[in-house]
């Protein structure tokens, strides 16, 4: 007795699997990126703060040591035996060579499935996803520009608006500054009363340099003085009261609206559209971090627009040519008719591989300086192109020199890309 | 169940005792488990179970997982197959396919066993007396540990081994070391010599020789390659039949970590770490049905013992009783949740039987256990305890009694024959068979192919021969040249594998593979 040892190891780190859990991931990390990527192409783009479940062939994660194959003479004894005696014999099934069942040891984790799935955490979703986009770590940044803002209670000041007067406090201060005021007085006056009570009660001196008539003059008068000070104390001051102090605190405003626009004519590929899909999510991780509720609207067009539901935005194609200003011009409609700009911070992202009708450029730009850009927070362009650039390009640089606040536009040519631009995109300088 | 509750050995009832039960609810504090360990101490020293010192760890599922991942190795060196443990774990868990084994239990001194913090107090009970008093007195009893494991020594050896990985690591990268683990841990089951009595392993030592050995090693090694007589020199057909080794070597890693010509010492090193490990591990491989036959034996023994000293109730018994069990229940060979013969039951059906063959003796155990039958029980079992493995102690102590409870059945697949064969069951002719052929299912060699170094070309191309002696032609698995690649990376140069049944080779498996049409 005695002997033995109880420990508390509750307390301890229960992670002592991390570093294991991440060697394992870092083992197979070809076929988690290939599982990421392919959950990117079925999530929905509002459905990324999950983790994911990845199968590996278990083939690939098998560890090999020697052991028997099927083959040869094998005895093994079993329990639970009814029905059979010495000699019996019990005709193989079909397929030849087959097993006795409990044969050997199948498979360590009891599982006879070809697949090995385990669930990653949407941290390492988003690690394999943006490892992918070069994405050294997820920005956390605030926006500068919110316009929203709550009021917040920071206490009490001495002056205000009547509207915020706060009675009880005032009137606690009063009471104690007429205490503080009055209370030596008030004790002055009742020692001096009780000297005059004592004077008027004792015998008249017999020596008239102490005539009491006069002490008792004197000390009536003290008195009065005395009085007439307390009395003079106000019941409420100028300098009791108290208002409620409020702050004007910048408060992400709770609701944004991300509008998604893409021009998904002829020349746009499946490609274009994944690394579009790509920059859309990030960019609603990005809100995301930032507002509470977010409405995404799809808008996708060629030569003209329509408003679709996610899985028509990305994976319906049309053929024909281009005209981007349908899109904005749609967009600008809906933001009317929808979202506020009082209410909704807006953001939108545009992708497409810069075709457009050469005519319908500038009215492009004249839509966006006149009626977009002056209601939204912030406006991407993304050219998924590695060629030359077009007319639009050209025109949209104009819009960025005049706007250089809420406009920006980027090229990406390839999935490498996406992340440093969205970097660039979104990285403001300090107002 | 039923099976269960009919207790086949009471434990001497004196007069039944007032009830003046330790706890009466469920829940468990620490001043409970201490009190508890007290009593069932106080039963095991009854017994005379001799124990290393307990210490007792309260652990979180989490940690649960934690110490099931890393193969209830208290401290461990970093590698992706714990990882993918703990994956596979947890995931059982999450889907509650699993109740997490309710005890882990280290051979370590002191003995290290885990409780986890969700399970109720007759749980605990019951974990305390089956590991720290069952398993522990089998760890510091049984000839096996004894032999090939230093309980006092472990943990700082692993402290050791996990430092050192780690320097590796940091050295020459995480994906080298990661490769010799992947090699070595394939070969893990071959690093063990079986007939040979081990060094006992220390940390303390391994640090002072490690550096000794990285001087030393090296240079031998040049040796033995430089000091071969060159071709041309020796033309002796004699002398160049003569293999090297001369008599084939089962310690695979061994041979490799001394004779691997182009390892470097810090590989050599990891190469012994591991090899290390698998030692520590090996006597736990060979004695499972009686190490869990012990521990069941003696949870079942101790908690009756303290329900007749009146310090537990009848509704901790009743609790207590259910877990056991469900932990000794037998499928069927019949049953969907048939997986083999479970060990716990097994183990627990021998000794318990023995128990009663010692006590109250039939004319058949008089007839099969002579020696055994009516002698003192206490004694006998211990006896048992230390002395043998899982495949002697069924050959001694099966008894005829225990084959027919179990209703035991041997059948044989042979592929040159169309049909099972049930070449033995639980009657009198079958008996001695029957117990025969489940004592080799449980020989090591029987369970793993028998493969040992069998030739090293000295003077050619230094290609590393091994070779596999089949028992009952059974042929290798298909995962061989996957190892083989393994021994490969390790030996550095070309690696062969040949089957060698009666004289005569029938398998054969090359590394780098060979091409098909050679003559």
């Amino acid at each position: 007795m005695g002997m033995t040892h109880i420990v508390d190891r509750r307390l301890n780190g229960k992670n002592k699997s991390a570093v294991n859990r991440e060697r394992f991931l870092r083992r197979y990390r070809h076929h988690i990126k290939r599982a990421v990527s392919d959950a990117v192409q079925k999530r929905s783009i509002t459905d990324i703060e999950r983790g994911e479940k990845v199968s590996i062939p278990s083939r690939d994660i098998e560890e090999p040591i020697f052991h028997h194959g099927q083959g040869g003479k094998r005895e093994m004894v079993h329990p639970g035996n009814q029905e059979f005696v010495a000699g019996d014999t019990i005709p193989k099934p079909d397929g030849g060579g087959g097993q006795g069942s409990g044969q050997g040891q199948a498979s360590p984790d009891g599982e006879g499935m070809d697949e090995f799935a385990f669930q990653i955490t949407q941290e390492e979703f988003l690690d394999f996803l943006f490892d992918d986009l070069e994405l050294p770590n997820l920005a956390r940044k605030k926006l500068k520009d919110t316009e929203a803002f709550k009021y917040v209670r920071s206490g009490f000041s001495t002056d205000g608006v009547p509207a915020k007067l706060d009675v009880v406090r005032s009137l606690r201060g009063a009471h104690a500054r007429r205490l503080g005021l009055g209370g030596a007085r008030k004790k002055k006056i009742r020692d001096l009363e009780k000297q005059l009570e004592a004077l008027k009660s004792a015998p008249e001196d017999l020596d008239p340099a102490f005539s009491h008539e006069d002490q008792i003059q004197v000390l009536e008068e003290e008195i009065a003085r005395l009085k007439a000070n307390v009395r003079r104390i106000p019941f409420i001051d100028e300098i009791d009261l108290r208002y409620r102090q409020h702050l004007k605190k910048p408060q992400p405003a709770t609701s944004a609206v991300m509008f998604c626009l893409m021009d998904v004519s002829g020349s746009m590929t499946q490609m274009h559209k994944d690394i579009a899909k790509r920059f859309f999510i990030l960019l609603y991780l990005f809100l995301k971090k930032n507002y509470k509720k977010i409405e995404v609207v799809f808008i996708r067009h060629h030569t003209s627009a329509k408003e679709v539901d996610e899985e028509e935005f990305f994976y319906s194609r049309e053929t024909g040519g281009t005209i981007v200003s349908s899109a904005l011009k749609l967009m600008h409609k809906i933001i009317e008719s929808r979202y506020s700009p009082a209410e909704w911070n807006i953001y939108a992202a545009q992708a497409s591989d810069g075709d457009n009708w050469n005519d319908d450029s500038p009215v492009c730009g004249k839509i966006l300086a006149d009626n977009i850009l002056p209601l939204v927070q912030y406006f991407a362009y993304v050219e998924i192109t590695p060629q030359d650039h077009q007319m639009l390009w050209y025109e949209y640089e104009k819009i960025q020199e005049q706007f250089p606040q809420s406009f920006a536009l980027q090229q990406i040519a390839d999935p490498g890309e996406i992340y440093p631009v969205f970097r660039q995109l979104f990285e403001r300088k300090a107002a | 169940m039923t099976n269960l509750m009919d207790r086949p050995n009471p434990p001497e009832s004196d007069q039944p005792r007032a009830r003046e039960p330790i706890s009466t609810g469920s829940e468990w504090t620490f001043e409970l488990i201490q009190e508890y360990d007290d009593e069932i101490a106080k039963c095991a020293a009854e017994f005379g179970l001799d124990t290393y010192p307990n210490q007792i760890e309260v652990i979180s599922a989490e940690q649960m997982m934690d110490a099931y991942s890393s193969v209830g190795m208290p401290v461990g060196y970093h590698h992706w197959s714990f990882g993918k443990q703990f994956l596979s774990t947890s995931k059982g868990y999450q889907r509650g396919q699993m109740g997490l084994a309710y005890e882990i239990v280290i051979n370590s001194n002191p003995c290290i066993a885990y409780l986890m913090e969700e399970n109720t107090l007759p749980m605990q009970a019951l974990v305390i007396a089956h590991a720290s008093y069952g398993h522990n007195s089998f760890f510091k009893g049984n000839y096996l540990f004894r032999t090939w494991t230093d309980a006092s020594a472990i943990i700082d050896y692993l402290v050791f081994a996990r430092h050192y990985v780690a320097e590796c690591e940091e050295r020459y990268g995480v994906d080298a070391v990661e490769e010799i683990l992947d090699s070595c841990h394939a070969l893990m089951n071959y690093g063990v010599d079986r007939y040979k009595r081990p060094a006992p392993i220390s940390a303390s030592e391994e640090v002072r020789r490690q550096k000794e050995r990285e001087e030393y090693q090296q240079r031998r090694i040049n040796d033995l390659w430089r000091t071969i007589p060159k071709l041309d020199e020796d033309d002796d057909p004699v002398r160049r039949r003569k293999r090297y080794p001369e008599e084939p070597q089962e310690n695979i890693l061994y041979f490799i970590e001394k004779n691997a010509p182009l390892l470097e010492t810090w590989q050599r090193e990891i190469i012994r770490i591991v090899r290390k490990l698998g030692q520590y591990f090996y006597p736990q491989r060979q004695t499972q049905v009686m190490n869990e036959g012990w521990a069941t034996f003696w949870h079942y023994t101790l908690l009756h013992r303290m329900y007749d000293k009146g310090l537990v109730t009848d509704g901790f018994m009743l609790e207590f009783l259910q877990s056991h069990s469900a932990v000794v229940y037998q499928p069927p060979y019949n049953s969907p949740w048939y997986s083999g013969l479970n060990p716990y039951t097994l183990g627990f059906s021998i000794f318990t039987d023995l128990r009663r063959i010692c006590e109250n003796p039939t004319e058949e155990d008089r007839e099969w256990f002579p020696d055994i039958a009516g002698s003192d029980w206490l004694e006998t079992l211990h006896f048992a305890m230390k002395n043998f493995k899982d495949e002697s102690f069924i050959q001694q102590f099966l008894s005829p009694k225990v084959m027919r409870d179990l209703k035991l059945f041997a059948i044989q697949n042979d592929d040159q024959e169309d049909v099972y064969r049930v070449t033995a069951i639980h009657d009198d002719p079958g008996y001695r068979d029957l117990r025969e052929k489940l004592a080799r299912q449980y020989n090591l060699s029987y369970r793993e192919p028998n493969i040992q170094v069998w030739n090293v070309d000295v003077r050619g191309d230094r290609s590393l021969t091994l070779r596999h002696i089949p028992v009952d032609r059974v042929p290798l698995g298909k995962e061989t040249d996957e190892v083989l690649r393994h021994v490969h990376r390790l030996w550095g140069f070309d690696v062969h594998l040949e089957s060698v049944d009666d004289g005569t080779v029938v398998e054969d498996h090359h590394c780098p593979p060979r091409e098909v049409e050679e003559d």
